[in-house]
Formats: structure tokens, sequence, C-alpha cells
């Protein structure tokens, strides 16, 4: 079977900054990917790269199949391949629900079949932010919001986009034991419903309880790849998180 | 309220003002009407991009003085052309370099974007100015038809009807894309470009339709210019009044929705026209500054904004 996601000798470099060095990485549809690395090691330049926000200089990327070369982000999202940003980035102006709304209508309505119209909207963007507990608030402005509401916000707008594959992008960075516990459960549920899972995440407890494979980035290079409990074992893993 | 509904209650306001012209039969108080209603038509119009999308155009003369100019090149070549015609081949002139100016520029963003419209507004001057055809810089010279054509009377009854007409279309346009699929992408893109590429937003169309719509309606408010002053020249077509102006009375008035422009174009343009009879027309200029400050530093949503935080 063909890989959803087939990432083969990507490169990006800023000026003389190698930021990521021949990147292979395959994720099979249905999957949950753990990607864990230090700081600075390149894991949101990789989604950036995937995600169209910023070009690869080198390698390829296909997803379904077809090649992302050349696509804009927005096509990319229409194609099915959603973010959350690391930094909470919501539509200030507009409300809660409203935020949803974006993405119904420009990536799910823009597929063409499954379109969402009038009551049907409003009903979807009711619902997704029931799952994220931000139901209270659908008429809210995003800076009424903690920092942590705002980052299950990023989380309901990828998830309406209804994407095949969602990248998390520290979704949980600041959470209770308790809301870590919902987001994963959230996220185990949409696997569930077919959405594959890119988990970029700090939080090992999470990680490890997520996912079902773990690649892990170093200075712009993947180390390890492979079943999560043999991976936080690696020698090189160890050492690139603990120091010799 | 739908679209047709409510095109149809303008057409009913815009009837009842026509008719009380009408019967007062006042000419000094059609010439005073057709400014303010021109800026409704100019400040919607740069709402539609400066206040929707977030981009920020300087360069309002540029487009509005093509309309005014291709009005006039019409003039010269087919004098019996009804200005109806000659406002639709202004708005589309307009909303093509608008079109192609977005095209070069919407890849800057904030200030630089800013800075580019205004490098377009000296651009297109320079070129009018050393024209010959239209006048170059002695200006040219509109005769105006001394009776209005199909409702008779002064001509400029016919000019202020026209601009309650497009008035009407521009406020329909702004208040239909408020409520529309494109609304909620504009907002999008103001708010974040980089998160609604992320939701599916195709930004750089949107950008573009927003500049044709904003260009466009900026050249048909130009368009019955020559016909207005009857002799047009660069200095007056590219006048920087009607920049202030069109930025000012949106931002006074409220960006976020249609009725901010039209709120802000009658207070400030109707006291304008005041103080320009009263005390000087040179006074005028200072009212949309002064007011332009006021609001920004007190009341950053404008009119339309302080009722609205008022509600919630």
């Amino acid at each position: 079977m063909t890989p959803l996601l087939q990432i083969s000798g990507l490169g990006k470099r800023f000026g003389g900054f190698t930021a990521l060095q021949a990147i292979d990485l395959d994720v099979q549809e249905g999957e949950r990917l753990g990607l864990i690395g230090p700081n600075g090691s390149g894991k949101s330049t990789l989604v950036n790269c995937i995600c169209g926000t910023l070009r690869h200089d080198l390698g390829s990327v296909r997803f379904g199949g077809k090649p992302l070369d050349g696509l804009a982000a927005h096509q990319r999202t229409r194609g099915g391949l959603a973010r959350s940003f690391q930094l909470p980035r919501p539509f200030g102006t507009l409300s809660l629900a409203e935020n949803l709304r974006i993405p119904i209508l420009y990536a799910v309505n823009a597929r063409g079949e499954g379109g969402l119209a009038g009551p049907a909207i409003d009903a979807r963007c009711r619902d997704l932010l029931a799952e994220v507990g931000l139901a209270d608030k659908a008429h809210r402005l995003p800076r009424d919001l903690t920092q942590i509401e705002m980052r299950k916000l990023e989380l309901a707008r990828a998830m309406a986009a209804q994407p095949k594959l969602l990248f998390a992008d520290e979704v949980m960075a600041g959470l209770s034991h308790a809301e870590i516990d919902e987001i994963i459960a959230l996220l185990f549920r949409l696997n569930g419903q077919g959405v594959t899972v890119i988990m970029i995440e700090h939080i090992m407890r999470a990680v490890m309880q997520f996912s079902q494979r773990l690649a892990v980035l170093v200075a712009g290079r993947k180390i390890a790849d492979g079943k999560p409990a043999d991976v936080v074992r690696d020698a090189e893993v160890v050492r690139a998180y603990l120091g010799e | 309220m739908g679209s047709v509904p409510f095109a149809l209650a303008l057409v009913c306001v815009a009837a009842a003002l026509f008719a009380v012209g009408r019967w007062l039969n006042i000419s000094y108080a059609f010439f005073a009407a057709y400014v303010v209603v021109q800026y409704i038509v100019l400040g919607t119009a740069w709402n539609i991009l400066g206040g929707y999308t977030g981009y920020v155009n300087f360069g309002i003369t540029a487009f509005f003085a093509l309309g005014a100019y291709s009005s006039v090149v019409l003039y010269k070549l087919v004098p019996s052309l009804p200005l109806p015609i000659m406002m639709v081949v202004g708005g589309i002139v307009a909303g093509l370099v608008g079109l192609g100016t977005g095209y070069l520029t919407l890849r800057l963003r904030g200030v630089f974007f800013s800075i580019a419209t205004l490098a377009l507004a000296v651009v297109v001057q320079t070129l009018i100015t050393n024209w010959d055809f239209v006048g170059g810089a002695r200006g040219a010279y509109v005769l105006r038809p001394r009776v209005a054509p199909l409702i008779g009377g002064d001509y400029i009854q016919y000019l202020f009807l026209l601009m309650l007409g497009l008035c009407v279309i521009a406020l329909t346009t702004a208040r239909a894309i408020e409520h529309s699929a494109l609304g909620y992408g504009f907002a999008a893109i103001r708010d974040d470009e980089g998160a609604a590429e992320a939701s599916g937003v195709p930004t750089l169309r949107l950008k573009l339709i927003a500049t044709v719509l904003s260009g466009g309606f900026m050249g048909m408010a130009g368009a019955p210019l020559p016909y207005y002053v009857t002799y047009l020249d660069p200095s007056s077509g590219f006048s920087l009044n009607y920049a202030v102006n069109a930025i000012a009375m949106p931002l006074i008035g409220g960006t976020s929705s249609w009725l901010g422009p039209v709120v802000g174009a009658v207070l400030v343009g109707g006291l304008q026209e005041y103080i320009r009879v009263t005390i000087s027309s040179a006074v005028n200029v200072l009212v949309a500054g002064v007011l332009l400050v006021v609001f920004v530093v007190l009341a950053p949503e404008g009119i339309v904004g302080l009722f609205r935080r008022r509600r919630r």
C-alpha cells in the first residue's frame, strides 16, 4: 500500500543554516505517529514544509500518492492536510464559532462533495467547540480566552477542515494532567474515525501513550524511527536528550 | 435581511432623498449632496480592501482619477456617449489597474503595500500630466449639457441621481460581501494571513477580488467628475482631499461594516460642506484630519464600533 505521506530526501536551509537535512519519512493511512526532538531540531520547520507555509529546497513530499511540490498552502489544506500552529494564531476579530467557519467554508466546502450550508455549518461549529470544551464560549472573541483555551481552539480549527492527516503541533503544552487526557482521548477518537495523526509534543507521557511509532529529529536529521519503547532506549536518542 | 430586500430598501431611501431634492429644487443642495454621496462610494470602495482585508490603500486618487480621465477620453472620442456607460468604462479601467497592481503588490504586507499604492498614485498622476490628449497639465474642459437627459431639470440632478444609483450598488455589494463566504475569507486574511492559508483560504485570489472591486468602485465614482467640475486638471483630479477623506471616513464611521463609511461620509462630508460655506473652504480639510486623529486615539473601531460595544 502506498503510504499516505511520503517524504524523501527533504532538505531546507535558511541562509547558511541547515534546518532540515535528507529527511525520509513515510506515514501510513490511519497511523498515529509521534514526532519528538529537542527545541530547534526542525520539527516545526518540517510541518511548515509539508503544509506549504515554507518551500523546501531539496527532496520531495507526496501526499496520497501525489506530489505536493508547487502547491500553495490552501491547496494542501483542501487536499486533506491540516495543522495547528504551535503558537496559537486565531482570527482575532471573529468569534470562536466564526473561527471554525473559515475552514468549513474554504476547505470542506471547496472539496465539492459533502459541502455544508446555513444551519449545518452552525451545528458543526457548535459540535467542534463542544468536543474541545469551548461550547459555552462560541460567541466570545479569542482575546477572551486563556492560552490553554486558545490551543484547544487551534486544534478545533484544524479539525474543522476535516483532514485526512492532522498535525497536532504542541497542542498540549501548558495543559493540566486531566486536560492532557481529554486531548489525547479526542485525538484517539479522531484517529478512530480514520484521521492519520502526527503528534509533535514535548510531553513524553502523552507521546508514549498516543503514538504507535516514534520519529526523533535532532539538529535537522532524523536519528531514530520505530516502536516508541525501542526509540526511547536508543543510545543516540538518549545522548541527544541527556548529553554524553 | 437578504440582499434583494436590502437593495430595495436602499433604493427607497435614495428615491426619497431625490424626491426631497426635486421638491426643494435648490441647485446647491444637489452639488453638496453629490459630494457626500460620492464620498460614501469612495469610502465604501476603500473599505472593501482596507477595512475587510486590512490592506491599507493610499492610492485612492489613482483609481478615482483613472475613472475621471477615462470619461475625458471618451468625451473627446464620442461626446454623445451616455454618462452611465462612461461610468462602467471608468470602473472597468480602474478595476483592471486594480488587478494589475494587486498582482504585483499583494505579496507586500502592511506598510510596504501602502507605500506601493502611494507610488501608484504618483505614477498615474505623472502619466496623465504628460498626456496631451487629455489636456496634460493644462487640464481639459468638458461641456455639460444644460438640461438633464431622461429626467429633465438641471444637469446636476442627473449627476446626483447617477451617484445615488452607484451608491446603492456599492453598499449592496459591500453588505453582501460581509454576509458571504467571501466576507469571512476577507476577515481571515485581515486577522492572520498565514492561518487563513492553513484553513484553506486562497488568499491571493481573494485579495485580487478585493482590489478589483475596490478599484472598480473608485473608478466609477470618479467617472462623472469631469461633468461635475466641467474643468478637470491633474491637481484637482488627484487632489489629496479625496485620498484623505476616503480613508478618514470609514475609519471614523467604523471599518467593520458597510454602515461605517456611510456614517463617516455623512458626518464628515456634511460637516466639511457646512464649514466650507460658513467659515472657509480651506478649513474643511482640517476637519477630516482632526476627527481622524481623535477617533484613531479614542475610538479605533469608529462610531459603529462604539455602538456595537455598548450592545454587547
